[in-house]
């Protein structure tokens, strides 16, 4: 896969048909899998990773090379192109400029999981049938794939690509059945002390360092409410456990109905937050009360809430429905 | 900083009874940026107001706060007060401390704590406050009717008869519309071409009115008393200006077989055709689908014939753009197509009519000149079962959950007319009920029950079967509980109206809102119902629900006198709380424009100058203040918050939040 | 301002300029009287506020906030209170998810003429949130003297 990945890249670069490939290299650590902008085909021959670490969306990045212009190649996962659509229904990237290469992925691997198990110096990954083989300096692990892989890999909502020009391995199906919402219901179930304690002991550890909002592809203001002197709700610490709420909130609803759930906000949080349980939890009342939305599906339908219909439910629902008083 | 003046009204006692409104002045002369504060009696009064002017000028105060009644009551009062004193009138705010703190709190301790707070927001909101200027924007003294039927007749008819220039489009080669299929109008059953004609002349002859015959608008742009449209006006291969409308071309065009629409395809005209007699304009228009000159090359009688020399084969489609100060929307309606309700027969037999079908059939001008014959043998029906609410009051989903509101009347003129012109033919009506709202309809309808005999059976038809030359009408009566068979010669179906299918997309180039069924929607259903909630474009006739000939004229010329009254003025005043997009933070994602129900958002490729001295060129969204309303909708569509709304802006309300709760 | 020691819940309401605060004004000319711990802000329409708001008003530490717009049909802009009961449906449901009393927000349509229903609603509301007591969970510390 990443040798046939590696070959199309070069071919693209050194042809000219683009002058920038946005694909991974490697970071401080093997599993520091980072986003990189090739120009050169030989740096690209050499750095160029895809493994079972290759998580980073790349369809953000997009949005700073589009102003840079030339035309560019990208490699997008299934659930990147559904962001790439989003982006692109939103003007934010220039379709004409890139283009798109569909890979295969099937779920990429948690290290922090990897890591629980006691596994230590990890100087590579690979996949073998229903298992990762962890290369470390002290040897192969291998381990099932359901036990270490990401969170949102696990309720993976689909392997089709939304969006591509050319495709390197496998499009797959969209999975209906992700359980994508379980861990949100069973929120829901709870009292509301108990989702309050809940809330607050995740939230609580947020150290306001901003990767969340950096890193997702729905936040790309030129400057963000929360960076603005003027927008009087300026805050660049977390002081009280408001702060803490009110920038979490603020930013799932901001993204609320152009979240893709592309789950790279949960995946870079320092903290481990579940921050994806707030945008899932947007997603699916959307879902259920305004008919079932895929933000990204394709570049043209109104999100929901900029749309309404005549009988839509009231507020009141979610006294009515909410879960225990 | 403000220089803040602070102005507490007794309203005599209806104020000061429960309120101190000593207290409250005292109270808020402390606030940041009071420089003067005070109460009197009545500040509407003109010593109150002078009070506010001669604080203006000799404390220099940039902005007022006045603790008073409802804003809704005296705020333009006290704008236009400070305005004269030399400040701008939005720099004004009122802290409402009669309706909503007097009048329904007792406690007077209670009562003034909160006429503080309500005085303290005010206040902090005044600080936030900036200058507003009402823009002003020129009037295009023209007016567009889109649609010739007679609701855009008789809006054009009016408006030129103020004295403003109008221009009709029509994608038909005639104006005239449905009315002029019409055989006899009800309740007074005088024949409709009698009272159509009359004014289609009148248009023809109005040398203010200029008709687009055979044209459709294909583009607008701009706003209230700015449109520019483009008309399309198709080839009709015939020289409108040189045609004298003799008509000999459509009788010597040797292709004779072509389904005449207006007779709704139930006989035949040629491929070069004049609708009908009194069309206007009376010009000849050939049918590129059908003429063999157009599709071989081969013919050209028509030209040969022509002494006017009118015949152009070249003509090519024109586009013409045009500047308009309203437009004015008549597209009218149609009857639905009845293929969803096969049960009734109708692609069966011939004899199965719609009863638009029925109207030609009953017209002097009509396929069978007026003689009521059955389309497949030509004899003359005995009994004549008429179907009502077909596609109507349906929430099936095949037809349409409304009621079309026309189809009682137009059956009761149906069965009454047949019954006295042939007394020997039996007359059934199906119906669910009988509808008949209007001066004079009711007592019309009794007469067509109890003059002339017609048997009106409450109950649907359920299915009428082709069984030799009858149609087998299988019914129930619901009032009897009875099962009906009857045997009739012709069924008549009283099909549901729709709006034209030129409606949606013409509305997306309006931005006008329509509603689920593709009928435009009202500025406000009560109040503003002629206008469209964009400004600038009204409603005539059946594009904005199902209507009759008395109702489409009263509401043409209603739409008419809104357009004479926004055409005469030279000069629009713009509402100046707008909202405002801050280019350097617009992302231009586009949620802003999707919730305008205005369309008064656009998107724009701008440049900016970088810091590296680049230059880079952004989408981002501009408001139109002429069209915008101001209700802030997109404010809070837009992530990046670069979208605001003057006088109301994010910064002022929550100023406003910070006073109440501190 | 506190009289004695019970407790005076902070109620801010957001009333459309066109129908809610109208209705506001007729209970005022009706004497139909609530409690005087709700304090109206007027704007155009219920679309015009914003979440934040909402955030911000509990972090100043309002106990309970109330959106009253026109009837859902009836708005002077068509579709403002479309949007605004989608949107406050979303906050309230977050809100709610995280674990913040769900009676402490609320959304009436109230027209015009409804002057009785407003003093109504209002009263209603207080009662709520008073049985409710200090709004602790949605607070900003520093905010409170």
């Amino acid at each position: 896969m990443q040798e046939l990945m590696k070959k199309r890249a070069v071919e693209l670069l050194s042809t000219g048909n683009v002058d920038r490939v946005i694909g991974w290299k490697r970071g401080e650590f093997a599993y520091d899998c980072t986003p990189a902008v090739f120009t050169d085909a030989k740096d690209l021959w050499e750095n160029f990773v895809y493994d079972d670490f290759s998580a980073p969306n790349l369809s953000k990045y997009l949005v700073a090379e589009c102003k840079k212009g030339g035309k560019m190649a990208v490699f997008l996962k299934p659930c990147d192109t559904y962001s790439f659509n989003q982006l692109q229904k939103e003007h934010r990237i220039k379709r004409e400029l890139i283009y798109v290469i569909g890979i295969e992925c099937n779920g990429k691997a948690d290290v922090d999981k990897i890591k629980v198990k006691g596994v230590d110096g990890i100087i590579g990954i690979a996949t073998e049938g229903a298992n990762f083989v962890v290369e470390t300096i002290y040897g192969n692990e291998t381990m099932p794939k359901y036990e270490v892989m990401a969170e949102r890999c696990l309720t993976c909502k689909s392997k089709k690509h939304m969006v591509y020009d050319e495709l390197i391995g496998e499009t797959g199906d969209v999975n209906p059945d992700s359980g994508r919402f379980d861990m949100v219901a069973k929120l829901e179930a709870m009292t509301p002390d108990e989702r309050f304690a809940f809330w607050r002991g995740e939230l609580s550890r947020c150290i306001r360092c901003n990767a969340c909002r950096n890193v997702c592809p729905a936040c790309t203001c030129e400057q963000c409410v929360f960076d603005n002197p003027n927008s009087g709700i300026q805050q660049k610490v977390a002081v009280t456990s408001f702060e803490e709420n009110m920038f979490h909130i603020i930013r799932a609803y901001h993204v609320a109905g152009r979240c893709t759930d592309c789950g790279e906000c949960s995946r870079v949080c320092p903290q481990s937050i579940p921050l994806h349980l707030l945008n899932r939890k947007f997603i699916k009342d959307m879902n259920e009360l305004y008919g079932e939305y895929q933000a990204g599906e394709d570049t043209t339908s109104r999100a929901p809430l900029t749309n309404y219909t005549l009988d839509d439910c009231e507020p009141s629902i979610v006294h009515e429905r909410g879960g225990k008083a | 900083m403000q220089k803040i003046g602070v102005f507490v009204c007794w309203c005599g006692s209806n104020i000061a009874a429960t309120v101190d409104v000593k207290r409250v002045a005292e109270a808020l002369s402390h606030e940041n940026g009071v420089v003067y504060s005070t109460d009197y009696q009545y500040m509407c009064s003109e010593a109150g107001q002078n009070m506010i002017k001669d604080a203006i000028k000799t404390h220099g105060l940039t902005g007022v706060v006045v603790c008073s009644c409802s804003p809704r009551m005296h705020e333009n009062t006290f704008r236009k007060a400070c305005s004269l004193a030399g400040i701008n009138p939005y720099m004004v705010e009122i802290a409402n401390i009669r309706e909503q703190c007097s009048w329904i709190h007792k406690d007077m301790v209670q009562a003034t704590a909160k006429a503080i707070i309500l005085g303290k927001a005010a206040i902090a909101k005044v600080h936030l406050n900036a200058p507003l200027t009402a823009g002003t924007s020129p009037v295009k003294k023209r007016a567009l009717v889109i649609g010739g039927g007679i609701a855009g007749i008789q809006t054009a008819l009016d408006i030129a008869d103020a004295g403003f220039e109008v221009d009709i489009v029509e994608k038909k080669p005639t104006i005239g519309g449905k009315m002029s299929q019409i055989d006899k109008t009800f309740p007074t059953l005088d024949c409709a071409a009698c009272i159509l004609t009359p004014k289609m002349v009148d248009v023809a002859q109005n040398e203010l009115i200029n008709i687009y015959s055979y044209s459709e608008v294909s583009a607008v742009t701009g706003f209230v008393g700015n449109f520019t449209v483009t008309i399309k006006k198709k080839a009709r291969y015939v020289k409108e200006d040189v045609c004298t409308g003799c008509g000999l071309c459509t009788e010597k065009c040797p292709q004779k077989k072509v389904p005449n629409e207006f007779n709704l395809g139930m006989d035949n005209r040629r491929a070069i055709y004049i609708p009908f007699a009194q069309a206007v304009p009376k010009v000849a228009t050939i049918d590129p689908e059908y003429c063999t000159k157009l599709k071989t090359g081969k013919c050209g009688v028509c030209e040969k014939i022509c002494t006017a020399k009118a015949i152009d084969y070249n003509q090519k489609d024109e586009f013409i753009e045009r500047e308009y100060g309203a437009i004015v929307v008549a597209t009218g309606f149609n009857p639905i197509d009845l293929k969803d309700f096969d049960e009734y027969a109708y692609s069966q037999s011939p004899d199965v009519v719609t009863s638009l079908e029925f109207e030609r059939i009953t017209n002097a001008a009509g396929p069978t000149a007026g003689k009521l014959l059955r389309p497949s043998d030509g004899k003359h029906p005995h009994t004549i079962v008429f179907v009502q609410c077909v596609g109507s009051r349906d929430t099936s989903g095949c037809g349409k959950p409304y009621c079309s509101k026309i189809c009682c009347m137009y059956t009761a003129k149906h069965a009454m007319l047949t019954r006295e012109k042939y007394p020997d033919t039996e007359v059934y009506v199906f119906y669910i009920d009988v509808r008949t709202p209007g001066k004079s309809f009711d007592e019309f309808y009794r007469r067509a029950v109890e003059e002339y005999g017609v048997h009106y059976i409450k109950g649907m038809v359920g299915k009428v079967a082709p069984e030799g030359d009858k149609l087998m009408v299988q019914a129930s009566d619901l009032l009897a509980g009875e099962q009906l068979n009857i045997a009739a010669d012709m069924v008549v179906l009283a099909a549901a109206i729709e709006p034209d299918k030129s409606a949606r997309p013409l509305a997306t180039m309006l931005t006008a809102s329509m509603d689920t069924n593709d009928f435009f929607t009202e500025a406000h259903p009560k109040l503003r119902p002629v206008e469209s909630p964009t400004a600038g474009v009204f409603l005539s006739g059946a594009c904005q629900g199902p209507k009759d000939i008395p109702e489409t004229v009263s509401q043409a010329s209603a739409a008419a006198s809104k357009v004479i009254g926004l055409l005469v003025k030279d000069h629009l005043t713009c509402n100046p709380c707008v909202a405002e997009s801050n280019e350097l933070m617009c992302n231009g994602c586009s949620s802003c424009e999707k919730v305008c129900p205005y369309g008064a958002i656009t998107y724009i490729d701008k440049e900016f100058r970088m810091p590296d001295r680049t230059t880079l060129v952004r989408r981002v969204a501009s408001v139109n203040p002429a069209v915008c309303q101001g209700c802030g909708a997109c404010t809070v569509a837009c992530p990046s918050g670069a979208m605001d709304l003057k006088g109301f802006s994010n910064n002022q309300i929550m100023a406003e939040v910070d006073a109440i709760c501190k | 301002m506190q009289v004695n020691n019970e407790f005076k819940p902070t109620i801010v309401a957001f009333c459309c300029n066109w129908c809610s605060y109208a209705g506001a004004d007729l209970a005022g000319t009706n004497r139909a009287a609530y409690p005087a711990d709700v304090k109206i802000i007027r704007v155009p329409c219920s679309c015009r506020v914003n979440p934040m708001f909402i955030l911000r008003a509990f972090q100043r530490g309002a106990d309970g906030v109330i959106l009253c717009g026109c009837h859902p049909g009836d708005c002077h802009y068509t579709s403002g209170n479309y949007y605004a009961r989608r949107r406050m449906t979303m906050l309230f449901s977050m809100l709610d998810y995280l674990g913040i009393e769900r009676e402490r927000t609320r959304v009436e349509w109230v027209s015009a003429a409804e002057g009785a229903k407003f003093a109504a609603t209002m009263n209603e509301f207080v009662a709520t949130v008073t049985k409710l007591g200090e709004n602790k969970r949605l607070e900003d510390l520093r905010c409170k003297n």
